[in-house]
This record gives structure tokens, C-alpha cells and sequence, in this order.
């Protein structure tokens, strides 16, 4: 048993929060305010190889490992939950199954231009009627000569209105549920694709999160991802990777919390002295502390089993749900700490409160981790 | 151009920095351990020289294993290779000994031009950099803030009180760097990658043909005897004045008198 | 081994700046503890009237050492002739002002002539028959405390302002010493000295720091801040609200989302202290802080704390330091 971190590792770690602290941090509020997508970074993460971690060094990525990749979106969601989205989506969701997935073709068509920053990606599952319920979707493809034709909504999707890559599962059977699924590699240029209404919501204001509309699309016959039928195969297995980089985006958001509160706690003082030095305060900190470095140890477990080859759907659940359920804690704790300054946008403990929600929500709410946890046990 | 850059792994001072109980050091717990901030601008000035005139960039740190990974850094950021020398006997050892290591260690190199950083942030000394040039019989110049190389002379630029000297210094030659020089790049994860796969060679004193007693902690010349916190800062005073002339008065006469920066 | 104690001067236009009036101060007290005379050593070209005024000061002897190649600092030179007296004379200890130059030269001269040297030092003093130095590190998070080990020479590059500056008796008279020495011609060669332009100062290095927060009400009310930044030789920055507000850059912002700096003075303007803020400044040796009100937190770390209205203070404040400096 060895908990201490490879020494790449750990380059990897100081390099992305080297960046996130001196490049991400000063602007994360403003990115906040202005709901502006930080284009800038983006292409900074790109430069440092973050945009395709996992991508082999053949296909323009960095060449790394899951852990690796945890590392690096714990540090950029200390900084910023929202480019910690933007990183996690092109990553996990997009880069992730045309590697396991995509042709030779298709790797070499896409994954330097995702890798290396010049476009990004999003992904296109959930339906204004499917949302837990995935296999449940409506969108249909259906084979015309040479091209796939589809036609449905998509909503909920991040990076839509900056992504070239549009991963899309639609129905290309005629049976109901998972089994007539099949997932497409969508490009922005290809005719019936467009983005329609951008949501406006509760956080993570700097990412986009839109509607994705398909009439008639027309996509190339190779642009099927997988084989015709296994979309559903290819969405669960790429989950289990999201869930893990959702489950560091949590870790980075609690982690910001905390130590935004040993900051103020330190600093502040009520009836003569530092709250730090309440136990009431006190309390709060070690409680914060404790439940993120046992989430962290979940995540890295979670990515540490999906490097080795292993199965690791449960764990991967587990990861995200109680990191995601730690980031709202230790938001909603670290508000408390603030008192009303807390709630005040001059200090970001509020930003972070509004960007851990969605942690236990996208990727697989909290009940649908519980229920993939339980099923694994029970079933 | 082959220039070697002498680097530091030192605790992130961005985080908090505790003293041990008994005096006797900082807590080394929990300390994240970097490439020193000015050393990094020296790999990177180190980069550029090589991108613009060629040759090689190698990098040399005197430190216990852990600091390993501040040449590791080094190496991700570009540079070509890289030498650690590690020895138990320098412990204790001071700037003086340090220095004379790296000298004795980047006489074995192929060097036209040697890069510090002008300090290293654990201990502020910046010894070493001109200690290192005494022994080499270099020609320096500290805390430079520019570096432009033309037919083997170096012009040169540090910032003095009220104003910036230009020199010009024939190489090779030991500077310091100052971090305005330059923007440092980040090592990125391919350049990570690169780097784990490059070998690191390490040096005892015995390889350098030096001794303990020449440079050890028997040799030391200064001894670090104790460490403190900082003095807490004495509650001041808050007034109220009658006019504002008054409080103009009172601050600028604190300015004056007390801080005495008038 | 020598018990004389040696300051070398730091001058200009024949005068000693005041950094080596504090080392005289301080060398004095250190001299007489050791039982050794105070040394004052001057090289330039020329001197003019320096080794009489170093006697004024309190120097015993003045070792005064003028040659072309010393009229302006080089490390070669410097090196060359202080080492040579140094080892011929054999101080106990040799004080060296934390200039730009005696940054660059004493760790060389401390290699060359085999001695301890201790760099930033802010207090000497002897403890059981040696010499001690405490100076600050780990970015002032620490105070580390050096015994030199042996008889001397011992190094010590001396911060300016830690030690009282050395009264000033006329009449009083060192013996001067003219030192006669070869100094070979430096491979550096000085092409010129700029004068800097007085652009802004830059932050972290200022020694005073004039910063505004949310109190200034708008972006044309940091020129209040840059009229008594300039007559303070001032850097000018910020907390985060005028950041956020647009009313001044980005870099101007000190605090924990921005820059980390300790000047000698910090002057806050309308900034209330919030902890992200006080994160970035409480290093600062003295805070002064105008706020209108009078429970502000910034009150809790100022040294000295005025209550009261910016825009009426701040001006009558620059017009203050501007007399005061025209007086000398």
C-alpha cells in the first residue's frame, strides 16, 4: 500500500494549480459575472496537454492516466467550477469514447483537434423527457444511402455553443430501451445541426449549457461511433470515466471552500478574537476536511482501478456521489462560516455554493449513483 | 550555447510556513515542495538562449532525493539534462559549501554561461550565485532583468537604487536572475512525460572529489541556531481627529518619524 | 584574530547615504563590545570630504582607498581591494550595506577571503563570545537566527533601516588611512547607469504602498491616491472591490486573489479589511488606514488608524508629505 503520489503525478498536480492559481483564479469571479466562456484559458489548458490527458502522445495528447487526469481537474475546479465543466466534457465525455470507441479514422480526425485545444467537444444524451432514464430517448437515426439521418432534442448539453464535436446518441432500432441506441460523432458544419436556446442557471455561469436541435441532420455512414445498437454500451462506460472527473470537479469545489474558510476564519474576528477560535467554527473546518480528503481518496481509487482496466462502475458512483454531496456541504458550511459576507457576491464561497449543486446532479444524480451502488451489491 | 542553470527545491511559501516547537526548523509536514520561483525564470532564460542560439540546457541541483523532482520539473520545462548531487555529509552544510559543490560539479560540465536565480525563497540568502562565480573565476552579475548574448559578450541589465545598470560581461560568465526577466513557461504534460523518461544523474562529494570536511557542516561558517515566528504585529492606535488637517498631520508625521520613510 | 569592527561605506557626491550612518550606529555599539575600533572603509574615485565626514559619524579609523577602477562599483574591483585589505588586516567584522552592490559583492568577497557571510540581517549581537544575526526568510514567515561560527572575519550584509543611524559630531576625527592598491582592469565593463523612469513604481518592491478599496466610490478618485502616491515615491494599489468594479486593472489588486506584498508602509484608503485583502499586506512593517468607519476591521491591523473622511484627508495628507519633504 503506497498512498504517496508518482512523481509525474505530482508534476502534473503543480502544474495545473501553478495555472489555475496564477491564470484561472484572478478572473474566476469575473468569468462568473460576465457568464463569459474563458476562451483563453482553454487554449492555455490545451498548450499544458489538459484538454486530452488521456489521449495518446500519437493522437497530440498528453499521453496520461486517470489519475492524472483527477489531479489536474481537482486544481482547475479550486479555481473554477465552470472551466473545470469545460475540461471534464471535452475529456471524459468526447475524447474518452473515440478513443475506446472511434475507428482509426475517426481517432485520427478527431482527437488532435480535441487534444489539442483548436476545437472542443460536447455531448448530446440527455432529452427534455430522458434524463435518468437514458435508454428512454427519442431522437432517431435512421440509414439513407451513404449518411446517417438524425432528428430529435437534446438539452442540458455543456459546450454546446463553443463545441465542433457533438457526441449524439440516438435510436437506430426499432426496440425500445437501451438496445436501439447508437452513438454518432456530429459535426458542427454537418447540415441539420444546431444550438438552440442557451439555458440560463444557478452556476457554473462560465460554461454553456444548451439545447442541441437535430432536423434532419445528415452525418457521414462512418461517423457511427461503435457498433450500430451499442450506444447505450458506449455511454455507460464513458460515464463511469465522467463520473470520476465530476468527482474531482466536486473535490476542487470543496477544497476551495475550505480554505477560503480557514482564511476568513483565521482573519475575522468576532468578540475579540479570531473565529477560528470557536469550536462551533472549528467543528465546521474538521468536518469540511475530513469528508473531502476521504472523497479524494474515493476518486483516486475510482481512477486509479479505471487505469489498471478494471471495472470500476460502483466505485466511480461512489466517487461522485459522495464528492458531489461533499462539495455542497463544505459550500454550505463555508457560507455559514462567512456569515453574511458569505452570501454577498465580493467573496466567492457563494459562487461556490451555486456550483456544487449541479455536481450532485449531472453525469447521474445522487439517486441514480445510489441506485448503480446498490444494484452492483444486490443484484 | 551551453548553459547550466543551478536550482532549488524549496517549500511553496505560498502556503503556511510553521516553526517547530523547539526552534529548531520549520514543520516539514505537509510542506508542497517546488522548483524555487527564481530558478524557474533561470530554466527559462536558460530555454531561450538555447532556442535562439542552440546548444544545450542542463540543470544542477545540491539537495537531499526529494529535490529530484525540482530537476524534474526543469526537465519537463525543457531542459536537456540534469544533475543532482545528494551527499548525507552535506548536511548542515552552508552557502559557501553549497556554492563550492556546484562549482566543482559544473566543472565536470561543458558550460558557456551559468544561471541562479537571484535568491531562493526558504532562506532569501542570495549567496550562492556570486559564491559560485568566486570559485568558478567567473566573471557576474546578480538580480539581472535582461540578457541578450552576442559574439561570446553578454549585455546585461540590473536594476540598482534609482536606476538600471547595463553591463556588458564576457562569457562565460555566473548570473543571477531577477524575476521580471522573463515569463517562465509551464512544464506541460507531454513535456511531463518526456521528462520521466530522461535519466538523472547523481553525483556524492566523493564523485566531485571534494570531502566532508571541505564543505560539510565542519566546514560550515555560519550555523542556523534557532527559529522564531515573526514578531506579532503591536496593536496600534485608531483615532478620531478633529479636522482633517489634523489626521493629514498625524500620518504624515507617523511617516516621518516612525517609519521614517520621508 | 582582530577584534575591529568595519563598515564599508556605501556614498555618493562625497556623502555617505544614510545606510551607512545606520551601520556606523550599529558598528559602534558592536565595536565597543568586542573591544575593537570602528573602521569605516571608503572606495571611490574620488572621495572628496568622505573619510572626515565617516570620522564625524564615529569612525576610529577610515581606511580610504581611491583608484579610477573604483569610481564606480564593479565586482571585480571590489572584490579585489576588499579582499586584499581583508586579509591583511583581519577585521572581526565586516558590515556591508544591503545594496544592490553590497548584495552582489560580499557573498564573493565572503568566498574569496574564506569568511561567514549572513545576508538581510535586521539584528547583530553577541551571545557567549559570538556573534549572532537574526534575519528574516521563508518570505517573513520565519525569523532564523545565524551564529558565525569561528573567530572572523564574519560577513554581515545589514537591511537598511533596522539600526538608529549614527549622530553626527563635528570636530570629531578618525585617523585616516590612504590605502594605496593595484586594481587590474575588470572584464565587466559598465556601459551606462539609466535613471528610472518614474513609470509606477511597482508593487512588490515599493516601499510604500498607497491601495484603495471600495471607500473611493469610483475610478477617478484613485488620482487622489496617485497624487500622494507620487509624492511618496508610492506604488498605488488596490483591494478587490475596484478590481471587480472596473475601476482600475487587474494588477492593481493586493489580497489573496492578487498580489502578496510588505512594504515598509502600507496606507489603505477605504478599504475596510476583509480577510481575502488582509492576506495580501499584513506583512507590511506599518499600516496606516483611513476609513470612515471606525469599526472596520483594517483598524485591527493598522498601526496607525485614522477615522474619518478620505476625500477631505487624503489631499491635505499630500500637501503634508510635500512640505515636509521640501523641508529635507
Amino acid at each position: 500500500m503506497d498512498f504517496a503520489l508518482s512523481e509525474e503525478h505530482r508534476l502534473v498536480q503543480q502544474t495545473a494549480r501553478d495555472f489555475a492559481t496564477r491564470e484561472i483564479l484572478p478572473v474566476a469571479s469575473r468569468l462568473d459575472a460576465e457568464h463569459r466562456f474563458p476562451a483563453e484559458i482553454v487554449r492555455g489548458l490545451a498548450e499544458l496537454g489538459l484538454m486530452g490527458v488521456m489521449v495518446p502522445e500519437e493522437y497530440g495528447g498528453a499521453g496520461m492516466d486517470n489519475v492524472a487526469y483527477v489531479l489536474a481537474m481537482e486544481e482547475v475546479a479550486r479555481a473554477c467550477a465552470s472551466t473545470a465543466a469545460i475540461l471534464s466534457v471535452n475529456n471524459s465525455l468526447v475524447c474518452d469514447p473515440i478513443l475506446r470507441y472511434g475507428t482509426e479514422p475517426q481517432k485520427r480526425r478527431y482527437l488532435p483537434v480535441l487534444a489539442s485545444g483548436r476545437e472542443i467537444g460536447c455531448y448530446c444524451l440527455t432529452e427534455p423527457q430522458a434524463g435518468s432514464d437514458a435508454a428512454s430517448l427519442q431522437t432517431t437515426g435512421r440509414l439513407d444511402g451513404d449518411s446517417w439521418v438524425l432528428n430529435g432534442t437534446k438539452v442540458f448539453v455543456t459546450n454546446a455553443r463553443e463545441a465542433w464535436v457533438f457526441i449524439v446518441y440516438a435510436r437506430t432500432e426499432p426496440e425500445p430501451g437501451a438496445r436501439g441506441i447508437s452513438a454518432f460523432i456530429v459535426e458542427r458544419d454537418h447540415p441539420g445541426i444546431s444550438v438552440g436556446k442557451v439555458e440560463r442557471k444557478m452556476g457554473l455561469l462560465a460554461s454553456s449549457t444548451c439545447e442541441v436541435l437535430l432536423q434532419d441532420c445528415r452525418v457521414p455512414r462512418d461517423n457511427l461511433l461503435g457498433a450500430p445498437g451499442e450506444g447505450f454500451k458506449v455511454a455507460l462506460s464513458t460515464l463511469d470515466g465522467g463520473r470520476i472527473g465530476i468527482a474531482a470537479q466536486a473535490v476542487g469545489i470543496a477544497r476551495a471552500a475550505l480554505e477560503e474558510s480557514v482564511a476568513y476564519a483565521r482573519e475575522r474576528r468576532q468578540f475579540g478574537r479570531p473565529i477560528a477560535e470557536f469550536q462551533a467554527i472549528q467543528w465546521k473546518i474538521a468536518d469540511m476536511a475530513t469528508r473531502i480528503d476521504a472523497a479524494r481518496l474515493l476518486t483516486l481509487r475510482a481512477a486509479w482501478l479505471r487505469d489498471q482496466g478494471k471495472r470500476c462502475t460502483a466505485e466511480a458512483s461512489m466517487a461522485k456521489l459522495f464528492a458531489s454531496e461533499t462539495a455542497m456541504f463544505a459550500a454550505h458550511q463555508g457560507v455559514q462560516i462567512f456569515g453574511g459576507y458569505g452570501y454577498i457576491k465580493d467573496y466567492p464561497v457563494e459562487r461556490y455554493f451555486r456550483d456544487a449543486k449541479i455536481t450532485e446532479i449531472y453525469e447521474g444524480t445522487s439517486e441514480i449513483q445510489r441506485l448503480v451502488i446498490a444494484r452492483n451489491l444486490l443484484a | 550555447m551551453d548553459v547550466v542553470v543551478c536550482v532549488k527545491q524549496v517549500p511553496d511559501t505560498e502556503q503556511p510556513i510553521r516553526v517547530r516547537p523547539d526552534g529548531g526548523g520549520v514543520e516539514e509536514q505537509g510542506l508542497n515542495w517546488i522548483l524555487n520561483y527564481y530558478d524557474e525564470h533561470a530554466v527559462e532564460e536558460a530555454l531561450r538562449v538555447r532556442e535562439k542560439h542552440g546548444g544545450t540546457v542542463t540543470v544542477v541541483c545540491v539537495g537531499p532525493a526529494r529535490a529530484t523532482e525540482a530537476l524534474r520539473t526543469a526537465l519537463a520545462m525543457g531542459a536537456d539534462e540534469a544533475v543532482h548531487v545528494q551527499d548525507p555529509a552535506l548536511d548542515g552544510a552552508d552557502h559557501l559549501g553549497v556554492a563550492r559543490v556546484l562549482a566543482e560539479t559544473i566543472r565536470q560540465l561543458r558550460y558557456d554561461l551559468v544561471l541562479c536565480g537571484r535568491l531562493a525563497t526558504d532562506d532569501n540568502a542570495s549567496v550562492v550565485g556570486p559564491a559560485l562565480a568566486e570559485y568558478l573565476g567567473l566573471p557576474q552579475a546578480t538580480a539581472i532583468s535582461r540578457l541578450d548574448i552576442s559574439d561570446g559578450v553578454a549585455a546585461v541589465e540590473r536594476e540598482v537604487e534609482g536606476g538600471v545598470e547595463v553591463l556588458q560581461v564576457p562569457l562565460p560568465a555566473v548570473f543571477t536572475v531577477e524575476r521580471t526577466i522573463n515569463e517562465p513557461r509551464y512544464p506541460t504534460l507531454p513535456g511531463i512525460m518526456k521528462a520521466k523518461r530522461k535519466e538523472i544523474r547523481t553525483l556524492g562529494l566523493r564523485d566531485l572529489g571534494l570531502e566532508p570536511g571541505q564543505v560539510g557542516a565542519e566546514a560550515a561558517r555560519v550555523r542556523y541556531s534557532r527559529f522564531d515566528p515573526p514578531p506579532r504585529r503591536e496593536a496600534g492606535r485608531v483615532v478620531t481627529p478633529d479636522s482633517p488637517e489634523e489626521g493629514a498631520r498625524l500620518i504624515a508625521q507617523f511617516l516621518q518619524e516612525t517609519a521614517k520613510v520621508l | 584574530m582582530g577584534s575591529d569592527v568595519w563598515v564599508i561605506a556605501d556614498h555618493a557626491g562625497g556623502s555617505p547615504r544614510r545606510i551607512t550612518l545606520e551601520l556606523l550606529g550599529k558598528g559602534r555599539e558592536l565595536a565597543d563590545a568586542r573591544g575593537g575600533r570602528l573602521v569605516a572603509v571608503a572606495l571611490g574615485h574620488p572621495l572628496d570630504g568622505l573619510p572626515r565626514t565617516l570620522g564625524e559619524y564615529g569612525a576610529d579609523a577610515v581606511l580610504s582607498v581611491e583608484h579610477p577602477h573604483l569610481r564606480s562599483y564593479s565586482t571585480e574591483a571590489y572584490t579585489e581591494v576588499l579582499s586584499g585589505i581583508v586579509r591583511q588586516r583581519a577585521p572581526w567584522l565586516v558590515m556591508v550595506p544591503s545594496t544592490a552592490w553590497g548584495r552582489d559583492c560580499a557573498p564573493r568577497l565572503a568566498a574569496r577571503v574564506g569568511a561567514g557571510v549572513v545576508t538581510d540581517v535586521e539584528a547583530l549581537w553577541v551571545q557567549d563570545g559570538r556573534l549572532q544575526a537574526r534575519r528574516p526568510m521563508y518570505t517573513r514567515k520565519v525569523m532564523g537566527t545565524v551564529e558565525y561560527v569561528g573567530d572572523g572575519p564574519h560577513l554581515a550584509v545589514v537591511l537598511p533601516k533596522v539600526f538608529a543611524p549614527a549622530e553626527r559630531r563635528e570636530g570629531r576625527t578618525a585617523d585616516v588611512e590612504v590605502v594605496a592598491v593595484q586594481v587590474p582592469e575588470p572584464r565587466t565593463r559598465l556601459v551606462e547607469t539609466r535613471s528610472l523612469q518614474r513609470e509606477r513604481v511597482s508593487l512588490t518592491e515599493a516601499e510604500v504602498v498607497v491601495s484603495g478599496g471600495r471607500g473611493l466610490r469610483g475610478p477617478e478618485n484613485f488620482a487622489l491616491l496617485d497624487a500622494l502616491a507620487a509624492e511618496l515615491g508610492a506604488a498605488v494599489g488596490s483591494s478587490r472591490p475596484p478590481v471587480d468594479s472596473g475601476w482600475v486593472p487587474h494588477d492593481y489588486e493586493i489580497g489573496q486573489t492578487g498580489k502578496t506584498v510588505s512594504p515598509t508602509v502600507y496606507i489603505a484608503v477605504g478599504i475596510s479589511g476583509a480577510p481575502q485583502h488582509l492576506a495580501g499586506m499584513s506583512g507590511s512593517k506599518y499600516i496606516v488606514a483611513i476609513n470612515k468607519d471606525p469599526n472596520a476591521p483594517i483598524f485591527q491591523v493598522a498601526s496607525l488608524g485614522v477615522v474619518g473622511d478620505l476625500f477631505q484627508i487624503v489631499p491635505k495628507l499630500t500637501e503634508e508629505v510635500r512640505r515636509l519633504k521640501a523641508q529635507g
